[in-house]
């Protein structure tokens, strides 16, 4: 059996040597170098554009909007984004001209030869300005999409609670910040177009460049190289970059390479959502939850993109895993003069996460209630319904997961002692819990209108070779899609192997995205396979005469003699039909529905869960707040490789310790000014904290081998854990994130948060 | 300004403008694109090679300070196609996921290493502050580099 096992990763050798080709490894003949010129202003209009008559502009190549041959946008949910800006100016860093030169070097020196005048306009930067509507920049209130999820009476729920606690927390924008930038390569010829590079979503990239130049499947082919980490950051924005590159390589006819740095990199692609959510809960006594009304905004920034999705995940998730029979729930993506907000890991739910997590807290304390019992006593088992009216059926494991970090933390012990330890000295040390979860797949009805195609089909030598639009962005969809289909065809690991992500070889699995890759993908890859052996296993039987023979250890056997060998025989089975391939496509599993218009249903076909358990010290001097060890404990159905999963809960978890405690994207007029790694500070191994990770496998009778998704859910816990454990260790409850020594100093000053701001004496 | 070095043991002679970056030599003159460029100002790590003993960030250091010098990259480290103890406990422990940062980690490791032979977690976190990762929350990349110094 390869599944459950930590094989080695496929593509670990070259990644280790030095070998594996990364997009800006690649050098072609007669190669160009891209740069994109962008806007200084956040709003207003282009007035002219002057191109400095003194430098000899035949050495370089330039596109404007005026180049695009179809239709100026990026294909994405609204076409509202302009691949290149014609005169309205939205945003900082908007794409505006294209150049291409010999050099990197000579395309800047163009670039300072082009002077931009603008007539520019008041910007709205800030989600409350949105609101305020001095300046109407989208639609008639500068809202890109709302959201109503209802569930229940609130009124009636409210006039049941024993107490009205309310509360607002504020998040942060955050970079994703992999450390290969964002980069393509396009390369022209007579009447198609090749782009390869840095991407998550191939498919994405074929459409935005099939309707760029007004071209067919077949002429636009998009390659996947190697991909130094996406965290959601390559999922729209590439599609605009392929653009750009290939709109100067079809203009240049040559190829061009267009590498960002990592200045640009961070100034102009999208972020995670600021937000500020507000809830507002009624509580019984016995801290059991009755009503909930929660609002939720969030900055989508200049255009449309993604927001809709991510705000509706937020939405979602934003009751968290816990019973409420009156849930009212509305939601908002604001437009500002901001660039596009996009998709992070975890896309919304972090953000909410931290929200109904510091709810808990505060409920917690206010009632005098343990915060652990609080949250044992509202969690969502198996058989509740959650806010959008989903009864989960299957695969719970949410008491699980909280009684295996609290118990491997010693959380209940230490949550005693700690406080003793805390009367000396300038250091205190405090800890905290987060219990959290998240639907892998599309949110609603996506995973079923997308239908994501997968297949699996037999090489001449006699191997399995997989065939999926998914990448690997360091997660190993390589790793896990081999291992799948190894074991459900029944033959090794190391004869499985799996096609570049090219969309003139593989077909739409969907983007590499919400974490969907094992569990909704994999599922899909599951099913090809099993076609295939059922072919191979038909086809036994009749040559041999065998109608009971099974694969057993890579022979097909009857009456316990072994009759061929699979390589063998499915090279036979090709000799004979010419091919061995099947395809399969995703369908949900029986009784999943979801209804758009009503927003109620079934919003994922099954979540996974998590907690964590933060241990923190507090230096009261500087403010300054060091993670000793997070214990979390992680329900994603079954490891397929649990090296692999632990590394993904790891990295995920140090991702959210950034957003908690150090990831401050700092603004000056709708641009960020701390565009650099000098700067914008992500964890280093000296700021990692020490961490024990418990994998519960809770089947999902319906993903590869009982896999659920564990992309994001890492993603969500550790923020409010922090927060949690500082508040534990401090009195200081921080509603804003991250948790700066300023913000903590401030919060400190202020010490008189938590208090109910609303109570009601119940008759 | 011609330069003759040494890399990844072999000597080579390379022509280039004075101030090019050792980087830029490493991976457009001399095809060796394993460093990696991540920030181009000496903060991520990526880009990190061993200059006679040091490890160096390749992207802040001028090829004309490299006259003479010993230069190791992340293509030196395996023989004949074999992965040297460091590169084969990172495969084993899971230590490279997206990989980017992978070269100049192993580089890193590799001059701890060879420093101190059996260094504590904390010190391998100290010799490999200077790399980031934002994919592994560095728990593998230590384990893979305790497990490489343990003796046998």
């Amino acid at each position: 059996m390869a599944v459950g096992q930590n094989v080695l990763r496929k593509e670990g050798y070259e990644k280790l040597t030095g070998a594996a080709r990364y997009v800006d490894d690649i050098a072609l003949e007669g190669m160009l170098y891209g740069k994109t010129v962008r806007s200084a202003i956040p709003r207003g209009r282009i007035k002219s554009i002057t191109f400095d008559p003194d430098y000899d502009w035949s050495r370089v190549v330039i596109a404007d909007y005026r180049d695009i041959p179809g239709d100026n946008y990026v294909a994405l949910i609204e076409n509202d984004q302009p691949l290149l800006a014609e005169t309205e100016i939205r945003h900082c860093e908007e794409p505006i001209l294209l150049i291409a030169a010999e050099s990197k070097h000579e395309a800047e020196i163009a670039a300072r030869h082009i002077n931009i005048e603008y007539e520019e306009l008041p910007p709205l930067l800030t989600i409350e300005e949105a609101l305020n509507c001095e300046e109407i920049i989208h639609g008639s209130g500068n809202v890109f999409k709302s959201f109503l999820i209802a569930r229940g009476d609130v009124g009636e729920g409210f006039g049941q609670a024993d107490h009205i606690i309310t509360g607002e927390y504020h998040v942060p924008h955050q970079e994703q910040l992999y450390i290969e930038t964002q980069g393509m390569i396009a390369i022209p010829a007579k009447d198609s177009m090749t782009v390869m590079g840095s991407m998550q979503c191939p498919y994405y990239i074929h459409k935005a460049v099939k309707q760029l130049f007004n071209l067919s499947d077949e002429q636009v082919i998009v390659i996947q190289t190697t991909t130094g980490g996406g965290f959601g950051g390559k999922e729209e924005y590439p599609s605009m970059i392929a653009a750009h590159a290939a709109l100067l390589a079809h203009k240049a006819q040559r190829p061009v390479k267009m590498i960002y740095d990592r200045a640009e990199d961070i100034a102009a692609t999208p972020k995670r959502h600021p937000g500020i959510i507000r809830h507002r809960t009624g509580v019984m006594s016995d801290g059991s939850l009755v009503a909930n009304e929660i609002d939720i905004l969030f900055d989508g920034g200049a255009y449309a993109t993604l927001s809709s999705v991510v705000l509706s995940r937020g939405a979602i998730h934003s009751q968290g895993p816990y019973r409420c029979d009156n849930v009212r729930i509305t939601a908002r993506a604001v437009a500002t003069n901001t660039p596009p907000n996009g998709a992070f890991r975890g896309f919304g739910a972090p953000q909410v996460t931290f929200a109904y997590e510091m709810q808990m807290e505060k409920i917690a304390a206010e009632l005098g209630v343990d915060p652990l019992e609080l949250r044992r006593i509202n969690m969502l088992r198996e058989g509740d319904i959650t806010a959008t009216g989903q009864r989960l059926t299957w695969s719970v494991g949410s008491e699980e997961v909280l009684n295996a970090a609290v118990e491997r933390s010693g959380f209940i012990e230490k949550r005693r002692t700690i406080s003793q330890n805390n009367s000396n000295g300038s250091k205190r040390r405090g800890i905290g819990l987060s219990f959290f979860f998240h639907g892998a797949g599309f949110t609603g009805s996506g995973e079923a209108k997308m239908k994501a195609q997968a297949g699996v089909e037999i090489t001449p030598e006699g191997r399995a070779r997989i065939l999926s639009g998914s990448t690997e962005i360091g997660q190993g969809t390589r790793t896990i899609f081999c291992q799948i289909v190894a074991d459900e065809l029944g033959i090794s690991y190391d004869d499985v192997e799996i096609e570049e992500p090219d969309t003139s070889r593989v077909p739409d699995s969907g983007p590499t995205v919400a974490s969907r890759t094992c569990m909704v993908v994999g599922r899909v890859v599951q099913v090809a396979a099993r076609e295939v052996g059922e072919k191979l296993l038909r086809f036994v039987a009749e040559r041999f005469g065998k109608a009971d023979a099974q694969l057993i250890e890579g022979w097909y056997t009857a009456d316990g003699r072994r009759l061929a060998g699979f390589g063998e025989t499915a090279r036979e089975y090709i000799d004979l039909h010419g091919e061995l391939r099947a395809y399969a496509r995703y369908a949900n599993p029986p009784g999943i529905e979801w209804d758009d218009d009503t927003y109620t249903g079934d919003a994922y076909p099954v979540f996974s869960y998590g907690a964590d358990v933060a241990e923190v010290e507090v230096d009261m001097d500087t403010y300054e707040v060091t993670t000793l060890k997070i214990t979390t404990a992680q329900d994603i159905g079954r490891a397929i490789h649990p090296v692999l999963a632990a590394g993904q809960i790891e990295g995920g978890t140090l991702q959210a310790v950034g957003y908690g405690l150090f990831e401050e994207l700092v603004w000056d007029r709708g641009r960020v000014v701390n565009n650099r790694l000098t700067n914008y500070i992500i964890p280093t191994s000296l700021d990692a904290p020490e961490m024990e990770t418990i994998i519960v496998e809770k089947e999902y009778p319906y993903g590869p081998f009982g896999a659920k998704g564990v992309g994001e859910l890492p993603m969500d816990g550790a923020a409010p854990a922090i927060a949690a454990a500082i508040f534990n260790a401090t009195g200081a409850f921080v509603t804003e994130i991250p948790i700066t020594p300023e913000r903590l100093l401030a919060a400190l000053e202020d010490m008189s948060a938590p208090r109910a701001s609303e109570n009601t004496d119940h008759q | 300004m011609k330069i003759i070095f040494q890399i990844n043991g072999a000597e080579r002679e390379i022509d280039a403008p004075p101030m090019k970056r050792l980087l830029d030599v490493l991976r457009e003159d001399l095809r060796l694109t394993g460093a990696k460029e991540g920030c181009g100002e000496g903060e991520c790590g990526a880009c990190s090679v061993i200059v006679d003993g040091e490890v160096i960030n390749s992207c802040l250091a001028p090829v004309c300070q490299m006259q003479g010098v010993s230069v190791l990259t992340v293509e030196g480290l395996s023989r004949d196609g074999w992965l040297d103890l460091l590169q084969q406990a990172f495969l084993e422990c899971g230590a490279a996921q997206c990989g980017i940062c992978t070269p100049g980690m192993l580089i890193s490791a590799r001059s701890l290493l060879d420093a101190n032979l059996h260094p504590t977690r904390d010190e391998i976190k100290e010799a490999i502050a200077g790399n980031l990762c934002r994919c592994t929350g560095y728990i593998r990349i230590i384990d893979a580099i305790e497990r490489a110094a343990e003796p046998g």
